[in-house]
């Protein structure tokens, strides 16, 4: 229902009532600020532990092989067992759906690596993009593998923090550098550092690469996985652990292994012990949803608060344009208008008052619970929204007590 | 124009009931310049309240210009204060935050009037009333004659069939209410229907006809020749 005059009676009220518009205002933005703040924070915290927790992915799957230890369908035990790259494609088709990141490892160890005059011993690995996430490690400088240098098995490398101090002192020199490792030389193409300090001493180039040169045929030393993320703990763990059971008697099957067999295929589920960063995010989660139920619920009783008191203060007024011809539902029409285009505008500003600081304030803040304080925008934008038809639900009942209030009750001098 | 037969009116306050009004029968005709007195309490505002539609009898029947008044719901009933009554109030009751012009044009904002005739018929009346060079005022800017003449201004912007005045002098010294006095005989000179409660002789001398109320009832209602209040301005 547009109507210009209408729309020019709230103005006018609007204008010339600065005080009340104001204090309304003050109250729904601050809400609405404090609101945003508050899930931003709670990100934050929910990124930080995160970080804190997951040396390798909280979700991590992995699987290695080694000798079998017992006599299967005419086959001596002690025989070694070499998983291949049709086992880890075969397993990337079957649970497309279900993986998140994945990856072969391709382990090359006793090879000696030198840049100039100085060189060390470090793990080489033979691996894939997605292994960045697997291992949670952080980019310090330059990029990871990625699957054009799978693709053509370029001969590319990134090392760790150590690695790179050891070699280079200053590690941010490092990229655009060729390393020599095992008599081949590699282009260093990035810095990273992974919060496993131990893992820190590692280069990882292609996995193509590293097989290539060092493999008669494609296998791998081993496969990681991670599935898709769950909330519930008890989900994530029988998932993971149907995939790992699954997977395993696979291989096995593949590879001719006695389904009792414990050492031939060997599997790691990170997932069995994350319960309690699940619990501790959860825990977060339901303690940030209460408070910001909570300071909804507070917002929502402030505005119903100054819609009574806006009512109130209005009633004489009210009593006048009853008098002087308006109906009942002008007169909620008229105070529901005005609640909902000052609850909107003041909201909308509290919204962006509050991304704005997030986004300032959130840039500095280095603590190690608190990382990327951020809100997704269409949650804010939906509790703005929430709050104005809490608003007007609020400003409803006192409309319309107001719009009943009898013309010579309101006029009555007092 | 006004014809009331036998009303009734009570108040319920808390167990008591407080008969008000006790059986009035009263009738206006079209162009009369009515006063009705009495004492504190004696009901006066109460019966101007029902002739206002702003309240409603007990008991009795109230015929407006040919209309029967009786059970309307607030629709209707804030349509006919609109159409057919003016009102006046001792405390002026103009709305602060709004400009004389816009006071006085407000009745017609709920007659769906457009904004441009409005303002055109707005400042016809506060001419009328002598105030047209006090238009962009608000009510705080004015004096307590001033206002009054807003608030009959807007009383008129309606054109409505009857004004009602409720005590419109009571809040004013004895020169600014013969200024107002004036200015509603100006408006009866006209045609207009007046109706005027008071307590103060001297207005009601300025009138054509005294009625005066006591404890609920007419005890007296005679025709008088009014004092030109032009005479004292
Ligand atoms: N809404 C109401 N509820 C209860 N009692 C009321 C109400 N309105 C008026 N009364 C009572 O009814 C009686 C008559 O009131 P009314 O206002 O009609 O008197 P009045 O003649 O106008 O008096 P005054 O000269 O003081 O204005 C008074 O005793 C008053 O207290
Ligand atoms: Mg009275």
């Amino acid at each position: 229902m547009f109507n210009i005059d209408r729309w020019q009676e709230i103005f006018e009220a609007i204008s010339k009532n600065k005080l009340r518009t104001f204090l309304t205002g003050i109250s729904v933005g601050s809400g609405i600020f404090i609101l945003i703040i508050l899930l931003g924070v709670a990100n934050g915290f929910k990124n930080g532990t995160k970080e804190q927790f997951a040396r390798d992915a909280a979700t991590l799957i992995e699987f290695w092989s080694n000798k079998t230890s017992k006599e299967y369908k005419g086959l001596n035990s002690g025989r070694r067992i070499k998983m291949t790259e049709e086992d880890y494609n075969l397993i990337k088709q079957t649970y497309k759906e279900d993986i998140e990141y994945e990856s072969v490892d391709f382990w090359k160890n006793g090879l000696a690596t030198s840049y100039q005059s100085k060189s060390g011993n470090y793990q080489v690995i033979g691996a894939m993009p997605d292994k960045q996430f697997l291992e949670s490690a952080e980019l310090l400088s330059g990029r990871f593998v990625n699957q054009k240098d799978v693709d053509k098995t370029l001969k590319v490398a990134v090392i760790g923090i150590e690695v790179a101090k050891e070699l280079f002192t200053n590690y941010k020199t490092a990229v655009g550098k060729y390393i020599t490792t095992g008599n081949v030389n590699y282009k260093v193409i990035g810095v990273f550092l992974d919060p496993n300090e131990r893992e820190n001493t590692r280069l990882y180039v292609p996995y193509s690469t590293l097989t290539q040169l060092y493999a008669s045929v494609n296998w791998g030393s081993g496969f990681v996985f991670t599935l898709e993320p769950e909330e519930n703990y008890d989900i994530a763990l029988a998932k993971s652990e149907a995939f790992a059971n699954q997977v395993k008697s696979k291989l096995q099957q593949i590879h001719k292994v006695h389904p009792d067999d414990v050492t031939a295929i060997r599997h790691f589920n990170a997932v069995e012990g994350s319960k309690e960063i699940y619990q501790l995010i959860l825990g977060m989660k339901l303690f940030f949803w209460a408070v910001g139920i909570l300071t909804l619920i507070a917002g929502v009783v402030g505005v119903g608060n100054i819609m009574l008191i806006i009512v109130k203060e209005r009633t004489k007024e009210i009593g006048i344009r009853k008098a002087l011809g308006a109906q009942p539902k002008t007169i909620i029409a008229m105070i529901l208008h005005e609640a909902i285009f000052i609850t909107s505008i003041s909201g909308v500003i509290g919204l962006l008052f509050g991304f704005t600081v997030l986004e300032f304030i959130g840039g500095q803040i280095k603590t190690e619970f608190i990382l990327n304080p951020k809100v997704d925008f269409s949650i804010a934008i939906s509790t703005v929204i929430l709050l104005v038809i809490a608003g007007v639900v609020a400003g409803y009942f006192p409309a319309k007590y107001a719009a009943k209030i009898k013309p010579i009750i309101a006029l009555r001098d007092e | 124009m006004i014809r009331i037969t036998d009303i009734y009116k009570s108040y319920q306050i808390g167990k008591n009931t407080l008969p008000v009004l006790k059986g009035i029968d009263f009738n206006v005709d079209k162009g009369e310049m009515v006063s009705i007195m009495g004492s504190s309490g004696s009901g006066k505002s109460t019966l101007l309240n029902i002739i206002g539609i702003l309240d409603e009898a007990d008991r009795g029947t109230y015929n407006l210009d040919g209309i029967e008044v009786k059970n309307l719901n607030e629709k209707i009933a804030a349509k006919y204060r609109n159409q057919f009554l003016g009102f006046i109030f001792q405390s002026f009751n103009l709305i602060n935050y709004k400009t004389a012009l816009d006071n006085v044009a407000l009745p017609l904002y709920y007659q769906g009037v457009s904004r441009k005739k409005r303002e055109e018929k707005a400042l016809f009346y506060l001419d009328k009333v002598g105030l047209s060079n006090w238009a962009k005022h608000v009510p705080s800017e004015l004096s307590g004659g001033q206002k009054q003449r807003v608030a009959i201004a807007r009383a008129l912007a309606s054109d409505p069939k009857v004004l009602l005045a409720d005590e419109p002098t009571g809040a004013l010294d004895t020169k600014t209410s013969y200024g107002v006095m004036e200015l509603l005989q100006q408006i009866n000179d006209e045609g207009k229907t007046v109706i005027i409660v008071t307590h103060e002789p001297d207005i009601a001398a300025m009138t054509k006809r005294n009625v005066e109320l006591k404890d609920g009832l007419i005890i007296s209602d005679k025709i008088i020749e009014p004092v030109r209040a032009t005479l004292y301005v």
